[in-house]
C-alpha cells in the first residue's frame, strides 16, 4: 500500500537569533503513490525542513501538504519517519521497540484475535527482513549503528505506513554498513511497496536509491533540478561503478557546488 | 579483464606476538590506568584504614584534650551504650519517620510538577523563576518562621525538610524531564502517539533514572535539614541526641551520632542504587 504526495507553494521561515531565513520558498513537488524520491542539496537548503513537514511535526507559513489527495494535520500513523538516530527508546528491547506502536490507541481499535496473532508474525517477519532475530531481546545501547537504524527502520515499517520518510537515516553509518543499508532498504522498497522519500547529503546514495533526485538550493530554500534515475529498481552495488551512474553522480554534485553559494563564488571567477 | 588478486588462505596461525603489555606499577600508574581486584581492594581499605589512623594518632597524641578528640573505640563503645541503654532504636526511628515524611511529600509535589515543568513551556515559564528565586533563599532562614507557624511539632520538621528539598527538586526533575530526546518524542508522534502516550509512554519512563537519581542526591538533602531542625527544636532522634550529648560534653557520643548519619545515608544511597540497576538494567550504572 501507498499513496502520493502533493506539496502545493510551501513556504517556512525560522527565526534565527533575529535574522528571518526563508528555508523553503514556495516549493511544489508531486511524489507518486509507490515512487522512491531522494531529496539532497547543500545544508540550508531546506531539505530536512521539508522532510518534517511532509510528516507533519512542523507547518508550513504558507501553502500545503496533502497525502492521497487529503490535506495532513499534524503527524499520522500513514507517514513513518526514521531519523538519524537516538530516535531509539532505549528502555525497550528491540523487539519492545519494534511493537511500540502496537500499544497506541491510533493502531489499536478493532483489532480481532487472530489479527493481534498477525500483528505478532508481522513483528517477526520484519526482525528477520532486517535480520534482528538474533538480537531480539537486546536493548538499543548493546546495538551498533547500524543494527540501531535496522531496529528504527522496522519499526517505522511496523504499521505498514502507506509513506516512509528517512531524514538522513545513514548518515552516521560508516561506509561499509551503509552499502548493506542500501541494498536492504531497496529489498524493504520492493517488499513493502511503501512511497519513500529519502533526505540524504550523500549524493551516490540518493542516485543509488532513488528513482528521482530531487535536487533543492539553498538561501531561500527551493527546489533547483530533479533528476529522472535511468536505473531499473532492482539494483545491484556494481552500478556505482557504472559509467552512466557516475555521470549522474558527477552532474548532481556539480549542481549542488552551484548553488551552494561557495560554488557561485568560484563561478564569478 | 580480472586482475590476478591474491588472497591471504593460510591456514597456518601465526606465531602470537611477544608480550608487550605493561604491567605492575608502569599499569597500575598510567593516567586513567586500571586496577586488579586486589589492588582495588589494598586501596579501597587503605582510605579507610588512613584517616582511622590518622584519628587515632591525634588523639593518643596529646596535642588536643581527650576530652575533645575520643578515640575511636571510646566513640565504639560508647555507641555501644547508646544502643542498649539510651534509646538509640527510638532516636533512629523518629529521625527516619521525620525524613522519610517530609522528603516523599516534597517528592509527591515537586515529580508532577517537574513533569509538567519539562514537557509544556508555559508551565516552565510559570514557574522556574518563583523557583529559582526561591531556591537561593536558605532553608535554614525559615527556620523562625516555621517554629511560629507550625510550633516545635513534627509538623515543623517536615516542613523544614519540605522547604529545603521541594524547589530544587521540581527545578532539577524538570531539567530531567526536558533532556529527553526530542527525537524520541517524535519518533512516538510519527507512529501515532497522542499527547497522553507521549508523556506517559515516552518522556516519562525515558526520564524515570534521572529522576530516581535526583531523588537519591536530595535524599541526602533532606538528612541534613532534618539534623538542623532537631537541634533547633526537638525532643528526640538523631539530631538531638546530639545536641544533648553536647551540654553533657560527651563528644563520643557527638562522633557516633555523626558516623551514624552517615552511614544511614551510605546505606540508603546504595539501596537507592541497588533499586536503580533493577528498575533500569537497560541505563548505565546508576
Amino acid at each position: 500500500m501507498s499513496r502520493s504526495i502533493t506539496i502545493k507553494d510551501i513556504s517556512r521561515s525560522f527565526d534565527l537569533g533575529g535574522r528571518t531565513v526563508l528555508a523553503l520558498d514556495r516549493v511544489n513537488l508531486n511524489i507518486a503513490a509507490g515512487e522512491f524520491v531522494t531529496l539532497v542539496g547543500a545544508s540550508g537548503c531546506g531539505k530536512s525542513t521539508l522532510l518534517r513537514l511532509i510528516a507533519g511535526l512542523d507547518e508550513p507559513d504558507l501553502g500545503m501538504i496533502e497525502v492521497a489527495g487529503v490535506e495532513i494535520e499534524g503527524p499520522g500513523v500513514d507517514r513513518a519517519m526514521v531519523f538519524q538516530n537516538y530516535s531509539l527508546f532505549p528502555w525497550l528491547s528491540v523487539l519492545g521497540n519494534v511493537l511500540f506502536s502496537r500499544r497506541l490507541v491510533a493502531n489499536r481499535y478493532d483489532l480481532t484475535a487472530s489479527e493481534r496473532d498477525g500483528e505478532t508474525a508481522r513483528a517477526s517477519s520484519l526482525l528477520d527482513l532486517m535480520g534482528l532475530t538474533r538480537v531480539q531481546d537486546a536493548y538499543p545501547d548493546q546495538l551498533s549503528g547500524g543494527m540501531r537504524q535496522r531496529v528504527a527502520i522496522a519499526r517505522a515499517l511496523m504499521s505498514r505506513p502507506a509513506i516512509l520518510l528517512m531524514d538522513e537515516p545513514f548518515g552516521a553509518l560508516d561506509a561499509q554498513t551503509r552499502e548493506v543499508m542500501h541494498d536492504l532498504i531497496l529489498d524493504v522498497f520492493a517488499k513493502e511497496k511503501s512511497t519513500i522519500v529519502f533526505v540524504t547529503h550523500d549524493v551516490e546514495e540518493a542516485v543509488y536509491l532513488g528513482q528521482r533526485v530531487v535536487l533543492m538550493a539553498p538561501q531561500p530554500g527551493r527546489i533547483d533540478t530533479v533528476y529522472e534515475v535511468p536505473f531499473e529498481s532492482q539494483r545491484l552495488p556494481d552500478l556505482r561503478l557504472e559509467p552512466e551512474f557516475l555521470h549522474l553522480k558527477r552532474a548532481v554534485m556539480q549542481r549542488i557546488r552551484e548553488t551552494s553559494g561557495v560554488g557561485n563564488v568560484a563561478a564569478a571567477h | 579483464m580480472t586482475l590476478p588478486i591474491e588472497h591471504n588462505v593460510s591456514d597456518t596461525p601465526l606465531a602470537p606476538p611477544p608480550r608487550r603489555r605493561r604491567r605492575g606499577v608502569d599499569r597500575l600508574w598510567a593516567i586513567r590506568g586500571k586496577s586488579s581486584k586486589t589492588e582495588f581492594a589494598v586501596f579501597a581499605i587503605a582510605g579507610l584504614l588512613v584517616p582511622l589512623a590518622g584519628w587515632m594518632a591525634l588523639s593518643h597524641s596529646g596535642i588536643l584534650p581527650k576530652l575533645f578528640m575520643p578515640d575511636p573505640i571510646r566513640v565504639i563503645a560508647r555507641f555501644w551504650v547508646w544502643i542498649t541503654r539510651e534509646g538509640f532504636g527510638q532516636d533512629m526511628q523518629v529521625s527516619l519517620l521525620r525524613v522519610s515524611m517530609g522528603f516523599l511529600l516534597a517528592l509527591l509535589l515537586a515529580l508532577p510538577l517537574g513533569l509538567l515543568a519539562g514537557t509544556f513551556r508555559p508551565v516552565q515559564v510559570f514557574l522556574e523563576p518563583v523557583l529559582d528565586f526561591i531556591r537561593y533563599m536558605p532553608a535554614v532562614a525559615f527556620i523562625p518562621l516555621v517554629m511560629l507557624w507550625f510550633g516545635i511539632g513534627e509538623t515543623a520538621k517536615m516542613a523544614i525538610i519540605f522547604i529545603g528539598t521541594f524547589f530544587q527538586m521540581v527545578l532539577m526533575m524538570g531539567d530531567d524531564v526536558r533532556r529527553v530526546a526530542m527525537t524520541q518524542i517524535e519518533a512516538a508522534q510519527t507512529m501515532g502517539a497522542n499527547r497522553r502516550e507521549v508523556i506517559w509512554q515516552v518522556i516519562f519512563p525515558a526520564a524515570a533514572p534521572a529522576l530516581l537519581t535526583t531523588a537519591r542526591v536530595t535524599l541526602g538533602w533532606a538528612w541534613t535539614y532534618l539534623v538542623v531542625a532537631e537541634l533547633v527544636s526537638a525532643n528526640d532522634g538523631l539530631g538531638y541526641a546530639i545536641l544533648k550529648a553536647q551540654r553533657f560534653l560527651q563528644t563520643d557520643k557527638i562522633f557516633a551520632g555523626i558516623i551514624v548519619i552517615g552511614l544511614i545515608g551510605l546505606v540508603q544511597d546504595q539501596l537507592l542504587r541497588w533499586l536503580h540497576n533493577r528498575l533500569f538494567p537497560w541505563h548505565g550504572r546508576g
